[in-house]
């Protein structure tokens, strides 16, 4: 059993455990973050196994694949591994400044941290049930997290959040047995070639279809997205950033993950579907934002568009087109995350998210608008920031197979993004504070300042980056792209089809012969 | 609006100030020494990777246009930083603008020089976004927002769809960099009219071109160092810069020809009508930047070798003499308190060397002999008489928009500065030094060219040929012959001076003209951000309802839909029912079921729906004992039994089902739920059809106790082969425990809102 496919995992459920217990004390924050730290150390040496050897696969509990859970990580699971500890380690440092000690007494932090390995978790697997597992400890443990605070409005988001995030999940368990039913396993590499043996190839397409809107509810696509706008702007503002970055790229990842690996047995329906789906997914959430008065609002509704030009990458299903979403997964997390965590010192300094009721930021507060401008023109695709790679990446690989009229949506969804991104810039920035008073980071205690701070700094600094030296991303993109267009070597990695037998393990392939 | 904040005396303005100036004029001194290789036609590059992947490189590529733009750029760079200095110095925001101004002057640089394509479209999307920070720069007033929003989001679309036209081209050219895609023909593509227009969409828009004039204008909401540098001299001649970029590319064609000469026609005619309408002089030279703008757009279409020497020409001679006016009326605002022509007079007795300044740059922009600006209207006057098509349209818009050049230079440098002093806001003192180098090195430039015309060939040559596409004889003079040219001149000025003695007149009939006009762009563009905000709105709270069983509805009608048409769609549809085998106890338990179901669905009362939706749980645990598993039933009995009793009680608290509320939705939800529970039935049997895999099963049945150590194979399941799924559950149970925990102690006591 290898390790560093664990420890992504458990550490952050070691950390939950102790930051519960020492939840009434300081240390419990500090805990947290030290927990973070070592997350993020176990995620970036699996990545160095998995630059190193292209896909590394563990067995739990020594039992072999099909039979016992597998982990896996290729490029692309690395890679959301990596983003996440990094999301959860700058939330870490910025919740000792924004959450209070009573939410801290509550349990945040076993939440956070269980959040953090339950999205792990989701990357890693190489198994469909274990997969539905970390969904079942994502929701929950989001569900404690959105209701933290105990707001009438927060309950509220809080029940349709679980309501429809349910529905979801039972689409996907029902998919599951279903598929169970037709090939025998649950083991992903595995399921990659029994689906090919399957002889009622339209049922799997209907089967793929549920699973496309199981995990399209998580993903938060048209016109499953409901439950997202209704929830994200109601918790303390650490809770959102990490909601924001990573639980609706869970769904994008098993859409990814799933629609590349298994279900490429119908292409042409299922990915026709995805495409339309993109388009509508991109135009709705823009929209959406554009009505919005409410800072983290906004914010929400960009969530859903910017989810449209992921799966619009899936869709088009080029090599190019998934080189686009896997940047773009990579870019959205880091910049996403960094909006919502500039949200909450914005209305921590100037006493509201409503647009309204705020301004002067750009007077008084000159860092902090300077981070704003960071993300929010990548997220608006302006070049030469991490943002604009992503949408320059999907618009060519649109163009290149002359799908016009999506590439111009992706275009105009990106104008009407800097249509949003500046109402935030014009309103919360340059206006004039309504009261009339200059808010300024000052106001913050110094530690306070500090925990606040540096982590939207550090992620600023990560989205320019990327922007200006964008190769090295780019060139992991594209390998990720070619694993996930041609998963051989994963199947072959978990199978371990080419790899010699131990005394033990019974590979797959000899397994008929213990059934005569 | 400069005497506001505190008065610290710096020099240049502090640390900003100084390099502000100093980065420029390195530039401009290191570009100077190419001129002597351009002009004898050679063309240098340089490059590096950036992203090989996307074929992006930062590639470099120095030939007479590039050059010209280059020192325009760095050399009226630094005379406006050194303006600036003196004139925003004391603002505490001064160096957030100088930082903002250097970003745009290193975008505008890039932009001109840049020979991958993609390079030039990040160059030229910096110099936007600097833009909108610059005309926001006195983000207080709401004018400046608007206009640095509107100024944003209309070049902003223009550059959209020109990223859309450089992978275009890069697809059909096969190259990214300019001077390869140079070489390849392009006209007879089948993609060359899309990439014409998306081309010039980003051009049109930038350099603001009729329909899309009108953020320009608006734009001089800036601080006047930004609207002389980026709105008159530089960026807004990146979309000039980009169409003779590409005129060899793309010129040529009959698209391209009247596109441009037909736009940049009208837009030099009618901005100069509206610059005559306007009593700002800002705004009046706002206007003529209009005019400059569109004038050249027409020439670079119009596309003869004579047409591209005028255009290139008249580039150089407006951007000498707009960057000094603008610098000028910046100057006397300053110092008067105004820049209303009907209040300034007479100033010229107060302030000579701005005066001086002023006449000399209007008498270029008059086109009168023997300043540069007199050749450059001598230049385009052959070229439009000389055209072979279109000749009475381009050259009968040249000439209105040069009469009524002539009008203008007489509003602007003469009503302000001669005749009785006039009442001003402050008593008019000459500006400081600092201020008045720009202009007067500008303007003396218009007279040095004028006098000197071989110093301009030496840029005009090989700026002409890197348009036109291959070497042009250029040889400008003041005056060879009596040609039709020149007294065509001659009736301009008679035009000019007659517009300019009634241009009052001519002011109050526009002004009554615009208030019955009922196009108007700039308030048609609210117009246009206010419908969309309601469209947007309108949607948002269709889609965005807050009602939750409307959001399950659609969930499950798009699943429906969805998985219904999949079915249709791959013929998945025919299962084959066979009823043989099913025993009596199997239908009375499905009866049971399906009863229950039914009363869950039409109850109209919450407890007995409940109460039936336990029927429905007792059946499915009859049938786990049916097949042979009684611990799954009896966990399956206790939890329903658990919730029909909590549900029941948390219902006590809720108000009663309003009957008739229930009845008109039920009828949809029904369709719904049939539609799903076929389509769900359907795919079940046809998923049983399947034959069955028992790989997984039979594993664990013969390695259970040789291997485990365990005779009971669910548990084996549990606890060692799946052990991941059930830790992971244990977690999902413990911070379930953790939700209510924070549930019930979590909600404060007082926020019951």
């Amino acid at each position: 059993m290898s390790w560093y496919l664990a420890t992504p995992i458990i550490l952050p459920f070691a950390t939950a455990v102790l930051a519960f217990l020492f939840r009434n004390t300081p240390e419990g924050r500090y805990i947290s973050v030290a927990g973070s730290i070592g997350t993020l150390i176990a995620a970036v040496i699996l990545m160095g196994q998995v630059l190193d050897q292209g896909v590394v696969a563990a067995q739990m509990g020594g039992w072999p694949a099909p039979f016992g859970i597998t982990l896996v990580a290729d490029y692309l699971s690395a890679v959301m591994v990596v983003i996440t500890a990094i999301t959860g380690l700058a939330v870490a440092v910025y919740s000792i400044g924004d959450i209070t000690e009573r939410m801290d007494q509550l349990g945040f932090h076993a939440l956070f941290q269980v959040l953090i390995a339950g999205v792990t978790g989701a990357f890693l697997t190489g198994d469909l049930f274990n997969l539905y597992v970390w969904f079942e400890v994502m929701l929950i443990s989001s569900f404690g997290l959105l209701v933290l605070g105990g707001s009438k409005q927060q309950l509220d988001a809080g029940i349709k959040y679980v309501t429809l995030n349910l529905i979801s999940t039972i689409l996907f368990l029902s998919g599951i047995g279903l598929l169970y039913g037709m090939t025998g396993t649950l083991n992903m590499a595995d399921l990659a070639g029994s689906v090919d043996r399957i002889q009622d190839q339209g049922t799997l397409t209907v089967i793929a279809t549920m699973f496309l809107i199981g995990f399209g509810v998580k993903a938060a696509v048209f016109p499953l997205f409901f439950w997202l706008p209704a929830s994200y702007h109601t918790p303390s503002f650490a809770v959102s950033a990490v909601f924001a970055g990573l639980l609706t790229k869970v769904g994008v990842y098993a859409l990814i993950r799933m629609f590349t690996l298994v279900f490429d047995t119908d292409v042409a329906f299922t990915h026709t579907l995805l495409l339309w789906i993109a388009g509508f997914t991109m135009v709705t959430g823009v929209l959406g934002a554009a009505a919005q008065t409410d800072f983290r609002k906004i914010l929400s509704f960009h969530i859903v568009s910017q989810i449209g030009y992921m799966v619009l990458g899936l869709a088009l299903f080029t090599p190019l087109a998934l080189v686009g979403a896997v940047f773009y997964l990579v870019h959205h997390i880091i910049v996403k995350a960094n909006l919502f965590l500039i949200a909450g010192v914005a209305q921590r300094i100037s006493g509201s998210t409503e647009l309204g009721a705020i301004g002067g930021l750009y007077k008084g507060a000159p860092f902090l608008a300077l981070l704003f401008l960071i993300p929010a023109f990548s997220l608006a695709g302006f070049p030469p920031l991490s943002g604009f790679w992503a949408k320059y990446v999907l618009v060519k690989a649109a163009l290149e197979v002359e799908g016009w009229i999506i590439a111009g949506v992706a275009l105009a969804v990106g104008l009407l993004t800097i249509y949003s991104m500046t109402k935030i810039w014009g309103q919360a920035f340059w206006k004039p504070h309504p009261e009339g008073y200059v808010p300024t980071l000052a106001t913050l205690p110094a530690g306070q300042k500090l925990a606040l701070m540096t982590p939207i700094t550090a992620l600023a600094i990560m989205t320019v980056l990327i922007g200006v030296f964008p190769q090295p991303f780019v060139s992991f993109a594209e390998t990720s792209a070619a694993q996930l267009l041609d998963p051989t070597l994963y199947i072959e990695t978990v199978l371990r089809l080419n790899a010699p037998l131990d005394a033990i393990t019974a590979p797959a392939t000899a397994l008929p012969e213990v059934t005569q | 609006m400069a005497d506001t904040g505190p008065q610290v005396p710096r020099l240049f303005g502090g640390p900003s100030g100084w390099i502000s100036v100093a980065v420029p004029l390195v530039l401009f001194i290191w570009f100077l020494q190419f001129i002597p290789a351009i002009a004898a036609g050679e063309t240098l590059r340089w490059s590096i990777e950036w992203v090989p992947s996307l074929d992006v490189a930062i590639s470099f590529w120095l030939d007479g246009l590039s050059l010209t733009f280059a020192l325009l750029i760095t050399g009226i760079g630094a005379l406006v930083t050194l303006y600036s200095a003196q004139y925003l110095g004391t603002q505490p925001q001064y160096p957030r603008f100088i930082l903002f101004l250097m970003a745009f002057m290193i975008g505008m640089l890039g932009l001109v020089l840049a020979d991958n394509l993609l390079a030039l479209f990040v160059f030229w999307e910096v110099t936007t976004i600097s833009s909108y920070l610059l005309i926001g720069y006195l983000a207080d007033e709401a004018k400046s927002r608007r206009s640095a929003l509107q100024a944003l989001l209309v070049t902003g679309t223009g550059g959209l769809a020109f990223l859309a036209g450089i992978v275009l081209i890069g697809f059909a050219a096969g190259s990214f960099e300019l001077s390869e895609i140079r070489d390849v023909e392009l006209r007879d593509h089948p993609w060359i009219v899309a990439i014409s227009i998306l081309f010039l969409a980003g051009a049109f828009t930038k350099s603001a071109q009729f329909p899309f004039h009108f953020w320009l204008p608006n734009a001089m909401a800036a601080p006047t160092p930004v609207s002389a540098y980026l709105h008159s001299a530089t960026m807004v001649k990146a979309g000039i810069y980009l169409m003779a970029r590409m005129n060899p590319t793309l010129g040529g064609t009959d698209l391209w020809f009247w596109s441009l000469t037909i736009a940049g026609g009208f837009t030099a005619v009618f901005a100069s009508i509206l610059a005559m309408r306007q009593s700002d002089i800002k705004q009046v030279l706002a206007y003529t930047t209009l005019m400059a703008l569109g004038t050249l757009t027409l020439f670079i279409g119009a596309g003869t070798s004579a047409a591209i020497k005028g255009a290139m020409l008249f580039l150089i001679v407006h951007s000498l003499y707009k960057a000094a006016l603008f610098l000028m009326i910046g100057i006397v605002d300053h110092r008067t308190g105004s820049r209303e022509a009907e209040v300034l007079s007479g100033l010229s007795r107060k302030m000579p060397l701005t005066a001086l300044a002023a006449v000399l740059a209007a008498l270029s922009m008059a086109g009168i002999p023997p300043l540069i600006g007199f050749i450059g209207k001598e230049f385009l006057y052959k070229a439009a008489l000389s055209m072979p098509t279109a000749q009475l349209w381009i050259t009968g818009t040249a000439f209105a928009a040069s009469a009524l050049m002539f009008a203008v230079g007489g509003i602007v440098a003469l009503r302000p500065f001669f005749g009785k002093l006039g009442d001003t806001p402050k008593a008019p003192r000459e500006g400081p030094i600092a201020m008045l180098v720009g202009p007067l090195i500008l303007a003396g430039l218009g007279l040095a060219l004028g006098v000197n015309s071989d110093w301009a060939e030496t840029l005009v040559r090989p700026a002409t040929a890197a348009v036109y596409g291959s070497p042009v004889a250029v040889d400008l003079y003041l005056y060879k012959e009596v040609n039709a040219a020149l007294i065509l001149s001659l009736v301009t000025f008679a035009t000019g001076i007659v517009l300019y003695l009634g241009h009052r007149r001519l002011r109050a009939r526009l002004a009554s003209i615009e208030s019955w006009n009922p196009i108007h762009f700039d308030r048609g563009w609210d117009r246009f951000l206010d419908g969309f905000a309601a469209f947007a709105k309108w949607q948002a709270q269709k889609l965005q309802h807050g009602v939750l069983r409307r959001y399950i509805f659609v969930i499950f009608a798009f699943l429906g839909v969805t998985a219904a048409y999949a079915m249709w769609l791959r013929d998945a549809w025919q299962v084959q029912f066979d009823f043989t085998g099913v025993a009596f106890r199997d239908w009375a338990v499905l009866i049971f079921i399906t009863a229950g179901a039914f009363v869950t669905a039409t109850a109209n009362s919450r407890m007995t729906a409940v109460a039936a939706l336990g029927v429905v749980g007792i059946g499915v645990a009859l049938i786990f004992i049916m097949f042979g598993a009684p611990d799954v039933a009896i966990t399956q009995l206790l939890v329903e039994t658990l919730v029909v009793v909590l549900v029941a009680l948390a219902m006590l608290k809720l108000p009663y089902l309003n009957p008739k509320k229930i009845a008109e939705i039920r009828g949809w939800d029904a369709l719904v739920a049939i539609l799903v529970g076929t389509t769900s039935a359907i795919v079940l049997l046809a998923s049983m059809a399947e034959p069955l895999d028992r790989r997984l099963t039979d594993y664990f049945e013969l390695t259970s106790w040789p291997e485990a150590y365990g005779r009971n194979v669910v548990n084996v399941i549990l606890v060692d082969f799946r052990a991941l799924d059930t830790f992971g559950e244990i977690a999902v149970v413990m911070i379930a425990a953790l939700g209510a925990f924070v549930l019930l102690r979590g909600t404060p006591k007082g926020e019951e809102k």
